[in-house]
């Protein structure tokens, strides 16, 4: 069993179309390096300085990893990791 | 070009009188591939703020199974302004991430929470490049199969 992560619309041209791909690793870091090396260039998409990017969302198991730990928050097989950019803007 | 049935345009509006001074933010979602703006969905603005407007990420999840399982998209994402003209922001077009929709801006500026007017426009977004398009009201849409023949084109 791996650990489902499903790819928003707008980051599918670096799966391939791909909706949902397959991840790895034991913390949501080392999935998006894990990502990053069969999908090159999503990681800059995911994560700035360190962190995710602000108007990024990402959920293991609907939780927001903003408060479970960012990039530290553990993953494990039979999770399910879901991407989504904020829907957001300003005047 | 958007073609919107009136209740769902005139639900916009009212979102947006209602939440005026604060932006006012929503989806209406339809079935994948068919144009067809078909279920209202207003969410919360969670920056409650008349310069910017956020969905909540907990809301933002929620939708998106949502229409996941109801094998919908988002048609049109909707704002408003409210106090600068109904046309996307820098921070709009930067953060516009669904190619396919129809983004709505809605302008409250000249007090349409006193009944004043409302602007209602339409645009694509696609890449950083904004492209106004004109904005069809329809009648309710009486049948589904007006919605299913649309799908299929």
């Amino acid at each position: 069993m791996a650990i489902e992560v499903r790819i928003p619309t707008i980051l599918r041209t670096y799966t391939g179309g791909e909706r949902a791909v397959d991840g790895g690793g034991s913390s949501v870091g080392e999935l998006i390096d894990k990502l990053e090396a069969s999908y090159e260039g999503i990681k800059e998409r995911l994560v700035e300085d360190e962190s995710v990017r602000r108007f990024v969302n990402i959920y293991v198991n609907d939780e927001d990893i903003r408060f479970t730990g960012g990039l530290d928050t553990g993953v494990a097989d039979g999770d399910t990791v879901v991407i989504l950019p904020a829907v957001a803007g300003g005047s | 070009m958007l073609t919107i049935d009136q209740a769902t345009y005139d639900a916009i509006i009212a979102h947006a009188r209602k939440d005026h001074p604060d932006e006012a933010c929503g989806v209406v979602a339809g079935p994948i591939g068919s144009d067809v703006p078909a279920r209202f969905i207003p969410m919360l603005n969670a920056a409650m703020s008349p310069t910017f407007y956020e969905f909540d990420s907990v809301d933002l999840l929620k939708l998106y199974r949502e229409m996941d399982d109801n094998d919908e998209e988002p048609v049109v994402v909707y704002h408003s302004h409210t106090s600068t003209e109904a046309y996307p922001s820098r921070t709009d077009i930067d953060l516009a991430s669904e190619p396919s929709a129809h983004y709505v801006l809605v302008s409250t500026r000249d007090g349409a929470h006193e009944g004043g007017p409302v602007e209602f426009r339409s645009y694509r977004i696609v890449d950083g490049e904004v492209t106004e398009e004109e904005v069809r009201v329809a009648p309710a849409y009486t049948d589904t199969a007006a919605i299913e023949e649309k799908a299929e084109h």
